[in-house]
């Protein structure tokens, strides 16, 4: 199909550029793509019948890598520290 | 720099913006909103079932006119509980460790009761002040110690609060730093420190709950006395 309906999993690697310029960088637009983001993921993995730990350990795994980087700048200095 | 224990506890900041709402916001979104269906997802059920144990809990002891608390006090308690327990994951930040956040769900709160119950039945209030049966001469000293009792209340509830999570952060970090340091030279007593890690980090998973339902039990039963 057109390249700007299409979703991020559909488009190939070569199209990346251009399908980014197609999307709305707007905050409405980033709020959208959020919302469809979360929505799309919740009705995978969370909101099926026989659901498992897996969507919630997904969310919170995600959730450590997310902090992690945040506090990245703090931790890389006990790399250097010669008592812990 | 100096890098220390209580390292942990300061408030998460990313290129000088602070990351503290993120982290306050979070619990939120891992509290899916309820279906239309009659036999939703699992964890929506879960979720649904530990909400009514939490509100009939809270609720039983409260007659008709309190349980317009029910909205306020059950989120707080789902929200004191999703904070503390995402705290207990690595590198997170739990906002329960901050007193401010602490005192700021206390004392609004308590003075919402102290009010309730002053501006609606001020007699029955003010009774709260002396225990019943009290021998004449140790009014004057009761009354005073029943006050500064009352006035300390949302000191205490920020300050528990607080402090059980710090002390419990702090300790599975001192120990998992022994561990790791007695790991090289003596092996089996780093065994025997990670054992205590272990039962450390399941009592902080209990503590971590039990918190969360005094803070908000403490409430309902302040709540019980003036309304």
């Amino acid at each position: 199909g057109p390249l700007s309906g299409r979703r991020l999993m559909d488009v190939r690697l070569g199209e990346l550029p251009a399908w980014l310029a197609t999307r709305d960088f707007s905050p409405r637009g980033l709020l959208g793509g959020a919302r469809k983001a979360w929505s799309s993921y919740y009705h995978k993995y969370i909101n099926v019948k026989r659901g498992g730990p897996a969507g919630i350990s997904m969310l919170l795994a995600g959730y450590c890598l997310l902090s992690y980087g945040w506090n990245y700048q703090h931790i890389k200095c006990h790399r250097w520290r010669k008592y812990h | 720099m100096n890098l220390s224990f209580f390292d942990q506890f300061a408030s998460p900041c990313l290129l000088g913006i602070p990351l503290i709402l993120i982290s306050m916001l979070f619990p939120t979104l891992l509290l899916f909103p309820p279906n239309n269906r009659w036999i939703p997802n699992r964890l929506s059920t879960l979720q649904s079932w530990l909400i009514h144990l939490i509100t009939k809990q809270l609720m039983t002891p409260l007659n008709k006119k309190g349980h317009k608390w029910a909205l306020v006090l059950t989120s707080l308690m789902m929200l004191l509980l999703m904070i503390n327990l995402l705290g207990l994951l690595p590198y997170t930040f739990t906002p329960t460790t901050q007193l401010s956040m602490n005192m700021a769900l206390a004392f609004p709160l308590w003075l919402a009761t102290l009010l309730t119950g002053l501006r609606n039945q001020p007699s029955a209030s003010l009774g709260h002040l002396l225990p019943e049966g009290t021998p004449t001469p140790l009014i004057p000293a009761l009354i005073m110690i029943e006050t500064t009792s009352l006035l300390i209340r949302p000191l205490a509830l920020g300050v528990r609060l607080t402090a059980n999570l710090t002390a419990g952060h702090l300790l599975i970090q001192l120990i998992s730093t022994a561990t790791i340091a007695l790991l090289p030279t003596l092996p089996t007593v780093s065994l025997l420190t990670m054992s205590v890690l272990l039962l450390l980090t399941l009592l902080e998973i209990a503590v971590a709950m039990i918190q969360a339902y005094v803070f908000v039990l403490l409430l309902s039963l302040y709540l019980q006395e003036n309304i």
